[in-house]
């Protein structure tokens, strides 16, 4: 049998899945999305649905909302994660166990976490007993609103638990595959420790920083069930909307759902490309 | 080698103690409402303790035994079906460059990073017209997006550090291509197949929007269970639930603690769960 064959037979089966189910749910949705079903007889794609949506200050709103937490939350992690691994990567007491904790936190799905924030941070969660029992507060009510808060702070807050650790991990092992002679050799010739950092590791590291944002990115823009748990009711994050949409009574808002669906799927598109060009420029060096 | 001034090593410390507080911190809460009776509001502990809701969640009729086997079956299925399909194409993207590689790791990187509501929805049109919506085999197959992916990476690494030279020597020497698979090449990539696996298991165990799509709300497995019970407000069985829900992924992490000492590609994996 030839190698091309061979490829092929391989190949073929997984192919063939993620084929069918992803790049067949895609388009799918894509038709339906244009009203576009020829089975019930709609045979002219048209563009109602986007011109609805984006014209929709819900939708608009719940985009910039859906922004702002999935930015605000890659942004955060993915800065106290390079400062965790700075502190990983050297010998001191309780190492063992935080390198233990993030991988813990890697194998805890989102939604206990979202729970547990949740329990932490709700009107009479934990820390607004705290808040009472230092007498800083008299009510539930008198503790600001951190969770179904219009800012999505919750939402935030779970992510940045969440995605420390996966940004971090990913950034530890790049460091420990670079070593610290890069920085050994610019300290040596003068540069102060910011300097070393700054201009020497963070350029280093800096590709696979990105790789694992653009994940963290696309990731926090199409979540449905922590949105849901701690968002507020208005505006709602994007994925909650096109959920809503899609399991609305009125079945005429499913080619808006669709749209939403599809948006949300561009934008994780560009997060592709941006992912593999950084993938590259890692190889690159 | 010269000793950093005692304020910067405080500061590492305090951080990483900080770090180490806020890592535990969300899972306290939900340990102890598992074991709280009414612990209401400004009580910073419970007032009582009891094991009503461990034996609530255990009990024949609160439906969670039931949704825990659901829950280990999908994966289960889930992950089998990935081996069966990602090792093959991990060998193909392991061992083999050729035309097009390039494309056809993007088509397998593709569902890591696109969320999965933005195919659902459409494969929820699909599916309804094939039967396979609301059904145990329905959200099986939709597991699939994301755990295959997993499951083929991590075999395409395992892959590209394999010796095919023993197979032909085996070969050689007059075993069958069965034969051949089954005494050389499977010993060799086991170890792969085994971390690859609690990936893909653990994948699936976490999966949400893809269940309560295409199962819609019928297919009760413990995150769309828990879900219910937090929203409900019954914090204590939520509590208890959620334990339950997490153990699977800290037994996995004991079992492959040595694979993953950061250096391993495959950390990647849990970055879905």
């Amino acid at each position: 049998m030839s190698d091309r064959i061979k490829i092929i037979l391989l190949l073929a089966p997984a192919m063939a899945v993620i084929g069918l189910l992803f790049f067949g749910g895609l388009l799918v949705g894509l038709m339906r999305s244009l009203n576009y079903m020829p089975v019930i007889g709609l045979t002219e794609p048209n563009l109602d649905a986007y011109v609805a949506v984006f014209s929709s200050r819900e939708f608009l709103r719940s985009f910039l909302l859906t922004f702002h937490i999935s930015f605000t939350s890659t942004v955060i992690s993915a800065a106290i994660a390079i400062a965790a691994a700075l502190l990983l990567r050297r010998t001191f007491v309780g190492r063992g166990v935080i390198n233990f904790l993030f991988q813990l936190n890697l194998t805890v799905p989102h939604i206990v976490g979202a729970i547990g924030i949740l329990y932490l941070f709700s009107q009479s969660g934990s820390f607004a007993r705290l808040g009472y029992a230092a007498g800083l507060i008299e009510r539930p009510s008198d503790f600001p609103a951190l969770v179904f808060d219009p800012y999505a702070i919750g939402i935030i807050l779970q992510y940045v638990w969440k995605e420390v650790p996966f940004i971090g991990v990913i950034v530890l092992a790049n460091m420990q595959a670079i070593g610290q002679d890069y920085e050994s050799v610019a300290r040596s010739l003068g540069a102060s420790k910011w300097q070393s950092f700054r201009h020497v590791l963070l350029p280093l590291i800096f590709p696979g920083v990105l790789s694992a944002s653009v994940m963290v990115f696309a990731f926090t823009f199409g979540a449905y069930e922590i949105p849901a748990l701690l968002g507020a009711s208005h505006p709602q994050a994007l994925p909650v909307l096109a959920y809503k949409a899609y399991t609305n009574v009125d079945l005429a808002a499913r080619p808006q759902a669709m749209a939403m669906a599809i948006i949300i799927a561009v934008l994780s598109a560009i997060m592709i490309v941006a992912y593999t060009r950084a993938t590259r420029a890692r190889i690159r060096g | 080698m010269h000793r950093d001034p005692l304020a910067i090593r405080s500061i590492r410390i305090l951080s990483g103690l900080v770090l180490i507080v806020w890592l535990v911190l969300p899972l306290v809460p939900l340990a102890i409402w598992s074991f709280a009776r009414g612990w209401r509001f400004p009580s910073l502990l419970p007032n009582e303790w009891t094991l009503q809701a461990w034996r609530y969640a255990f009990s024949s009729t609160s439906g969670v035994l039931d949704s825990l086997w659901l829950t280990i079956w999908i994966a289960l299925c889930a992950t089998a079906m990935s081996i069966l399909i990602g090792v093959p194409a991990g060998r193909a993207l392991g061992m083999y460059k050729f035309r097009g590689k390039g494309v056809v790791e993007l088509v397998i990187l593709a569902p890591v990073i696109v969320p999965g509501i933005a195919v659902a929805l459409g494969i929820h049109g699909v599916f309804i017209t094939l039967g396979l919506t609301n059904t145990v085999w329905g959200v099986i197959l939709v597991h699939l997006i994301p755990t295959l992916p997993y499951m083929t990476l991590v075999m395409a690494g395992i892959f590209a550090n394999y010796d095919p030279a023993f197979e032909q020597q085996a070969r050689s020497l007059g075993a069958s291509p069965l034969k051949t698979f089954w005494y050389v090449t499977l010993p060799a990539i086991m170890p792969g197949i085994v971390v690859g696996g609690l990936f893909a298991f653990l994948v699936s165990w976490s999966q949400y929007i893809l269940t309560l799509l295409i199962g819609g709300g019928r297919v009760v497995t413990l995150p769309l269970l828990l879900f219910n019970f937090a929203t409900s407000g019954r914090n204590d069985i939520t509590g208890a639930i959620g334990m339950i829900y997490i153990l699977p992924g800290i037994l996995i992490l004991l079992l492959t603690a040595r694979q993953l000492s950061g250096r391993s590609g495959a950390v990647g994996g849990f970055g879905r769960v």
